[in-house]
């Protein structure tokens, strides 16, 4: 069944192709990123696709869709940061742990037993707990530029997590925090009815589909016969699927504040940060937002991560993370969100792949990974997805022979405008 | 009472004295110079008016009220644009989001606005839109709207920086050497664009180099040499004042061009 399904896929490739012959121009159009429908069409497309992924892995292959999520909504934070703002942060890390300790002390399974809450009433708290952090982090050291500014950042990181290391009392230290409530949606108040209500019916939609695509498939979430609560436990795809709409909603988020004057304030700041303030944008403000929407998507996964492993101790959370994710936003293409995305999965994705090698290169895993990276930046230093800004800053006078950027008012607006919309 | 008006304003970097109880006054509608030879303290003067120091001792006052203490985007806000010596747009960004950016300084969109797009923050895109275009047809360069600032040629890159400036809704605009590396066809032209940005209400203060330009335009012009006003006046009788040909050409040559 699942050949007919990859079949059909292939099918579709085949008249898409088909039909690009015949509508070429048309088609192409769609590609072109000023297309008014370029990004509706991919996004629905990606999104409906990795929605849909699940049907073709095995559990193994579903732990990994789970990483790629949540290093890929990392990547999607750190780009806000480094990306649009031009804001060198190398201790992200600190807002992932975070967030992952907001879960296992507020899940009840720390040292402090004050609070038993479920995964859904940590997330709003941990966003909001990360977001203060990167405001009470930004506060003093956004002042600084550049070099200053990532040696600070990296200071705090190492702070979170050789706190976390010695504030036995709270985190139970190096041993760390173990069973950490899964995520569950608990069968109490009529509020939650409605969700659960709700939830089942997508539930039953999805396992239907997933049914008639490959029966037998594992199903994405489900209920326990008998019990008042729906367990995500030890199935990984409703983390995934749970990842997917948080990623779905950031992407949405974060491209709504890149094309308003948030946007254009970052990138201000990003060009020239003096320039900037004289020309009435408040800097410390919005590299202070900028610092919170990164800090506070890095304290969802963090949720998320540790709800799925259901253990945090401090050795997960080291300068190597940030570094990583810092190379996954530079290999996706900084200030592109498709690319943050698509660089959160590679730099999950090659270790694995690389698994795969003979045995004798094992040892040598990591390192050729570093080789594949710096190959990647030699031979597409803008990133896999460039932004457009990027692409133009990399390609010097270049720009100019692709025409305009973004030329022209919308044609609703152009009249009257002269020659605007050539 | 004056637009803007500058009383005692002193500046020091450490035992360097920037500037000495400079004081002045730019009636509303003027077009005013500030002259005086390489490293008098005009540019310094500016960065006081405009936030970016703060003075030693003095006051500044736009319209009343004071400036001393605030920051660059907030004097921005109560109404001083201006444009640097050495151009300083946003490189990579589009002409029009440079000037857009300007725009923003009106604008009141919160990041939750940002996120939501109430009506009016559709409406604020909107008008950023428009008056963009507006604002670069007003300079000249519509055509422009979508290149890279970086490629665009240096004459233009200037009238992109006033467009910037302009955005803001100025009733001072400062320039800082804004012909400098223009051709001579260049020049006029930019004299003619400060003129009519005169004409529609908007008060200039000038920093220049190029006598002719200043002498062109400017209706008073102040000299400053080591940071001390030496001269004030029109500008016929300043070119013609001795401590003036002093200060650029040395003792002696007053004497010599005095006659």
């Amino acid at each position: 069944m699942k050949l007919v399904a990859s079949l059909a896929v292939l099918a579709l490739a085949g008249i898409s192709i088909l039909f690009q012959r015949r509508y070429g121009a048309r088609v192409t159009a769609y590609y072109d990123r000023n297309h008014r429908w370029a990004f509706p069409l991919s996004f629905v497309g990606f999104f409906t696709a990795a929605a849909l992924l699940p049907v073709w892995l095995d559990v193994a292959q579903e732990e990994l869709a789970v990483s790629v999520g949540v290093f890929a909504l990392l990547s999607l934070g750190l780009n806000v940061v480094v990306g649009f703002a031009g804001l060198l942060d190398l201790g992200y890390v600190a807002f992932w742990a975070i967030g992952a300790y907001t879960m296992a002390i507020l899940g009840g399974t720390g040292p402090l037993h004050f609070a038993h809450l479920s995964m859904w009433q940590i997330m709003p708290i941990a966003l909001m707990v990360a977001l203060l952090a990167g405001v009470l982090l930004g506060g003093p050291t956004l002042r600084l530029r550049g070099d200053y500014l990532a040696i600070v950042t990296l200071g705090f990181g190492e702070i979170i997590r050789i706190l976390a290391e010695n504030l036995e009392s709270v985190t139970r230290g190096a041993k760390g925090i173990t069973n950490i409530p899964s995520g569950e949606i608990p069968n109490g108040n009529p509020l939650v009815n409605v969700i659960v209500h709700a939830a089942t019916h997508v539930e039953n939609f999805w396992i239907r589909l997933y049914n008639a695509i490959a029966p037998g498939t594992p199903h994405p979430t489900r209920p326990v016969p008998g019990q008042d609560v729906i367990v995500f436990g030890v199935n990984p795809v409703p983390y995934y699927l749970l990842l997917l709409f948080v990623i779905v909603t950031m992407v949405l988020v974060i491209r709504r504040l890149n094309d308003s004057r948030v946007g254009r304030a970052w990138a201000a700041i990003r060009e020239d940060e003096f320039a900037a303030e004289a020309m009435g944008v408040p800097t410390l403000k919005y590299k202070l937002w900028a610092f919170a929407i990164g800090a506070s998507t890095a304290g969802l996964s963090g949720v998320v991560y540790a709800a799925r492993v259901q253990f945090v101790n401090p050795e997960s959370f080291g300068f190597i993370i940030s570094i990583t994710i810092l190379a996954a936003v530079v290999l996706g293409g900084l200030g592109s969100i498709a690319g943050a995305l698509a660089g959160g999965a590679v730099v999950t994705l090659i270790p694995e792949v690389l698994r795969s090698l003979p045995q004798r290169f094992q040892d040598a895993r990591y390192g050729i990974f570093g080789g594949i990276l710096i190959l990647m930046m030699i031979f597409r230093p803008q990133g896999l997805i460039p932004s457009r800004r990027r692409a133009a800053e990399l390609k010097g006078g270049a720009a100019e022979t692709k025409g305009p950027l973004d030329g022209g008012l919308p044609a609703d607006l152009a009249t009257g405008a002269g020659d605007a919309t050539a | 009472m004056p637009l803007l008006e500058v009383r005692d304003l002193s500046m020091r970097f450490g035992g360097l004295v920037a500037l000495e109880d400079v004081d002045l006054a730019i009636e509303s509608g003027q077009i005013k110079g500030l002259i005086g030879p390489n490293g008098a303290g005009k540019t310094t003067f500016f960065n006081c008016v405009t936030g970016v120091f703060r003075p030693a001792r003095g006051a500044i006052e736009l319209a009343g009220k004071s400036l001393v203490g605030r920051k660059p985007h907030q004097v921005t806000k109560l109404g001083i644009a201006r444009t640097f010596q050495n151009i300083r747009l946003f490189a990579n960004m589009t002409a029009l989001e440079n000037v857009q950016v300007g725009l923003d300084v009106r604008h009141r969109t919160s990041v939750v606005g940002a996120i939501v797009r109430p009506p009016r923050t559709r409406a604020e895109e909107t008008e950023a839109t428009v008056r963009g275009h507006e604002l670069l047809a007003r300079v000249g360069i519509e055509k422009l709207a979508g290149h890279v600032a970086k490629n665009l040629s240096y004459g233009d890159q200037r009238r992109v920086e006033i467009a910037r400036a302009l955005a803001t809704r100025p009733k001072l605009l400062c320039l800082d050497e804004p012909a400098a590396g223009m051709n001579p066809a260049e020049k006029s032209s930019l004299m003619s664009l400060i003129r009519s940005i005169r004409d529609d209400g908007v008060t200039i203060l000038l920093i220049e180099h190029d006598m002719k330009v200043v002498m062109g335009i400017c209706e008073v012009v102040m000299v400053i040499d080591f940071g001390r006003t030496i001269a004030e006046g029109p500008p016929e009788q300043v070119q013609r004042d001795p401590r003036v040909i002093e200060a650029y050409l040395g003792a002696g040559a007053a004497d010599a061009a005095g006659g």
